[in-house]
């Protein structure tokens, strides 16, 4: 059952993008933290990394411990490379390509992010 | 040239690691030929088996290894001729191979007494991973099961089958365990901590006949006396693999194995042998370092370099042995004529330790350590170097009395010293690793030298080479917080207070580079809190989630709710309060180690409302989600127990009251005990407080957990006044001077000078900070508030607890199991 929720999470690039989803206004969000996202059942964390003026969604899934809990994780830097760490074990992932980056969990689905006159949105292709 | 391997073990695979180190394909092809289907594996560690059954875990290297390295690897072809004229093997698939040089590494095999009914079912080998297959699945069916052998192998294999849950003997021959290693009081010693762990052991045990029905059920002793039991796992030594010696015409050593010299050369020019199945000097080397460097030689004339000659190896061994450290150097037993014994046994911690002087007193022969064998590295050089003894050479074992210097330690080792006896690393080898590559870490070390990668014994010893010689380089050895910030926390501390800085993003700017990560932004957080007290709230991405949703986050993703209950005192209207929460937002409860009430599997959602009912009853934040202090436990006192000497529940409240809301580098914990029966249990605590007739007594840096450590006292029999300003200037000190994450008793275990320097600067001022100390405490005292009551008043901060953006319903994953009428967190995938 696991196995068929994870499934759910593929990564879609910027050419993929059919539904633009609008989330809210830049300033609902935490800066320099996450948020979950709702839709159509998936779970999406998004992060606004205001310190490098960047966004990034992905799958809000654990992939160690199968728990819905990235936007809850503290974001940061490795070397150049934007991560976030899952705050059960820390494990973490990179935010630009989905990355286990301790190399011992599978990576996570990555989302595109749009941000447009103030309104932050998602993209996914379907 | 082409190189034909026959056998693919530890050692015949340590040669072709070894051996492509140095040469390409091109220069040496090399064919391999194993007869397991498993390529090599670790069989020092194969007693890990036992718990997972993953043999992937314990190869030597994965099975690709073998193609990446150009080696033409074989499994489960068994090499069953050679051909000394032709120079080529048959295997037993009929294939055959050509050689121009052949090393033989064929192992051992499990040696097998001929005792009638050794063929019986039941009866097994402890000796490769299909023997632990067997005995796996068999030992499923049965209760009981003995071991023949009381050596290293045969006492794990005895922990394996205990910890299968089976009825578990050792049945030995000799008179005590391990005779090779141990004399008799260190088998005793070794014997009865077997014997508390429930197997039992048989010595003087001869065994006649294995007994049963086609199955065996009993061994019957030469005494007439006879064990019942249901298996039994024979591990009794190794006889070397020569099987090919015979056809061949290659000579065998007395008891077997290829007679070879010390070139590893059999009595073929074109033919070595190495590691279990050579012998040398009459004698068979069953350990994998020998063999390691039997390798080497071999290696070093294929390559036609200068050979180093192998001339006989030291048989030292330490281990832990079901959970006893077991040490055993040099001349273990004193069997050098003359030799001097000194010995040393405690019974009551269980610790026996000897050491054999030369007949001139001048030099270390060898030893035993049974129970505990920290000191067996440096024995062991000493030993091995002929390095000169203290005056006083009891000093050995007994260590530096009366203030006399202790072994000299790390520094006093020559180069020449062999750290790694796995990977034959010497001191000199690893400093000169560290200072011309520029090595600075424990793990750069063990990739470029290979020193502690073997059995891993090593690796303290490695460690502290490698601090002397940065040290020795001038190079500080400094715990910088992470790659983000190049300083200490301490160092942090100070620029923070300097500074005056309060935001993590501004101090990053300043002192730092990049953009933070999840080791820096949690102890500059702590930081922040230890200087200033200001509410964490305000910067809540950079905690951890503890602190970010001041609740304790918990399997599922539901977070835990623990309010504050000064020294476990509570009201039978507060108690009810706490029921009435629960009840109405479905939490589980359980009563805490600390004297407070859990209330488990709160919804993110949900943790205002629960707070706002919280405090309105009167209660407060119980910081279980931080890095502060916790509870002061404490004993019902002199009000109601009949021995209680003073309140101790009104001095832990009141000490409690004091230090809420504490930030620390890791959590505190405290307990005031009303009498020295000691309910409370002051003495685990960072800071514990115990009634003396005078007064109090006041311990630090005691804790439970992982690493129990007693509690030292700090000052005795003094007033609460004095008892409060100690304990604000200790844990300022603390709270200035440790790195991140480690509780008091770690950093007071790396606090230089000890107890009595902790005691010259708490007590006696000798830095003169006392003062600073204390009021650097009071401020953060007057200005702490209860994070949940500013979050329950304040609707931007309560907006900060959903889990969707777009959504109000809560995480739709958040699944709850029953157990014993209450929920539980559904297991996780």
């Amino acid at each position: 059952m696991i196995n068929e929720i994870i499934a759910n999470y593929k990564t879609v690039t910027p050419a993929d993008v059919k539904v633009w989803y609008e989330v809210a206004n830049v300033s609902e969000f935490p800066k320099n933290g996450g948020v979950a996202l709702s839709y159509k059942g998936l779970q999406i964390a998004i992060f606004n990394f205001s310190r490098r003026d960047e966004w990034y969604a992905t799958q809000n899934l654990c992939p160690h411990k199968k728990q819905m809990i990235l936007s809850r994780g503290m974001i940061g830097s490795e070397g150049e490379e934007p991560k976030v760490a899952c705050p059960f074990h820390k494990k973490t992932f990179s935010l630009k390509s989905g990355k286990n980056l301790n190399g011992s969990e599978c990576d996570l689905a990555t989302y595109p992010v749009k941000v447009d006159d103030g309104m932050v949105y998602v993209g996914f292709s379907e | 040239m082409k190189v034909v391997v026959v056998g693919n073990g530890m050692v015949g695979y340590k040669f072709c690691e070894k051996l492509r180190k140095k040469a390409t394909k091109e220069q040496i092809e090399v064919v391999v030929y194993g007869d397991e289907s498993l390529p090599a594996y670790d069989r020092v560690h194969l007693s890990e088996y036992f718990s997972d059954q993953n043999s992937d875990k314990l190869l030597m290297a994965a099975r690709d290894w073998y193609q990446s390295n150009d080696i033409n690897l074989k499994v489960g072809e068994l090499v069953t001729a050679i051909d000394r004229e032709n120079q080529q093997i048959t295997t037993h698939k009929g294939n055959t191979e050509s050689y121009d040089y052949l090393v033989l590494a064929t192992g051992s095999s499990a040696m097998v007494p001929p005792i009638k009914g050794v063929e019986k079912k039941g009866v097994y080998v402890y000796r490769k991973i299909e023997d632990l297959d067997q005995i796996i699945d068999f030992g499923k069916k049965v209760k009981r099961a003995a071991v023949l052998g009381g050596g290293l192998l045969g006492l794990e294999a005895a922990k394996a089958l205990m910890d299968m849950g089976l009825e578990t003997q050792v049945v030995e021959f000799a008179s005590r365990l391990m005779p090779r290693q141990l004399d008799d009081t260190g088998a005793e010693l070794l014997k009865s901590k077997i014997e508390s762990l429930g197997i039992e052991v048989l010595l003087n045990k001869n065994t006649k006949e294995i007994d049963g029905n086609g199955k065996l059920n009993r061994l019957v002793f030469a005494d007439d006396t006879e064990l019942q039991t249901d298996m039994l796992v024979i591990s009794c030594g190794i006889v070397s693999r020569d099987e090919l010696a015979d056809n061949a015409g290659l000579e065998k050593g007395p008891r077997g194995g290829y007679k070879v010299n010390s070139k590893m050369l059999t009595n073929d020019p074109k033919i070595f042998a190495i590691g279990e199945a050579a012998n040398y000097n009459g004698m068979v080397y069953g350990l994998v370092a020998p063999g390691y460097e039997m390798a080497d030689t071999v290696i070093s004339q294929l390559l036609e370099e200068e050979t180093t000659l192998f001339e006989g190896a030291d048989m030292s061994t330490k281990l832990k042995l079901i959970g006893v450290d077991v040490g055993s150097f040099g001349d273990a037993l004193g069997t050098t004529p003359n030799s001097i014994p000194i010995s040393y046994e405690d019974r009551n911690t269980g610790t026996y330790k000897r050491v054999n002087l030369s007949p001139d007193g001048k030099k270390l022969l060898g030893g035993i350590l049974v129970g505990d064998a920290e000191d067996y590295n440096i024995l062991h050089q000493f030993a091995l170097n002929g390095m000169a003894l203290p005056p006083n050479p009891e000093d050995l074992i007994l260590g530096a009395r009366d203030g006399g210097s202790d072994l000299g330690g790390i520094g006093a080792l020559p180069a020449t010293s062999q750290i790694c006896s796995c990977e034959n690393v010497t001191k000199g080898d690893i400093e000169e690793a560290v200072k011309s590559q520029g090595l600075e870490n424990i793990g750069q070390v063990k990739t470029c030298t290979k020193a502690g990668t073997g059995c891993g014994a090593c690796t303290p010893m490695v460690t502290d080479i490698l601090n002397e010689t940065l040290k020795s380089m001038g190079k500080s050895v400094r715990k910088v917080l992470c790659e983000h910030f190049d300083y200490t926390r301490q160092e942090l501390f100070d620029l923070v207070k300097v500074s005056g800085i309060q935001d993590y993003e501004r101090f990053l700017d300043e002192h730092g580079v990049g953009d933070g990560c999840e080791v820096c932004k949690p102890a500059m957080a702590s930081i922040f809190a230890s200087v200033y007290n200001d509410l964490i709230t305000k910067q809540d991405t950079i905690q951890d989630t503890n602190d970010r949703f001041l609740a304790n986050i918990q399997r599922g993703g539901s977070y835990s709710v623990i309010p504050r209950i000064p020294g476990g005192e509570i009201t039978p209207e507060k108690l009810i309060v706490i029921g009435e929460v629960a009840k109405e937002f479905e939490l589980y409860t359980k009563i805490t180690g600390g004297q407070r009430i859990d209330l488990l599997g709160a919804k993110l959602e949900d943790l205002p409302d629960i707070w706002e009912k919280l405090i309105n009853a009167g209660f407060e934040s119980g910081h279980a989600y931080g890095k502060a202090l916790r509870t002061v436990k404490s004993c019902v006192g002199s009000t109601w127990c009949r021995y209680g000497l003073h309140d101790s529940v009104s001095f832990a409240i009141e000490v409690e009251d004091r230090y809420k809301g504490l930030r620390a580098p890791h959590k505190l914990k405290s307990a005031v005990s009303g009498c020295r029966r000691e309910c409370a249990e002051a003495q685990s605590k960072d800071f514990g407080i115990i009634a003396t007739e005078a007064g109090w007594n006041l311990y630090v840096c005691g804790n439970g957990g992982a690493n129990p450590a007693h509690a030292q006292l700090l000052a005795g029999d003094i007033d609460s006044e004095t008892c409060i300003k100690y304990i604000d200037r200790f844990l300022m000190f603390y709270i200035k001077t440790a790195e991140p994450l480690n509780r008091t008793s770690v950093w007071f275990s790396k606090l230089e000078g000890g107890m009595d320097y902790l005691r010259s600067v708490i007590v006696e001022d000798s830095l003169g900070i006392a003062e600073q100390l204390e009021l650097e405490m009071q401020k953060l005292i007057e200005v702490y508030k209860c994070e949940w009551t500013e979050v329950v008043n304040n609707p931007e901060l309560r907006k900060k607890f959903t889990h969707f953006i777009n959504e109000k319903a809560g995480d739709p994953t958040l699944k709850f199991d029953k157990m014993r009428g209450q929920k539980i967190p559904t297991a996780w995938g």
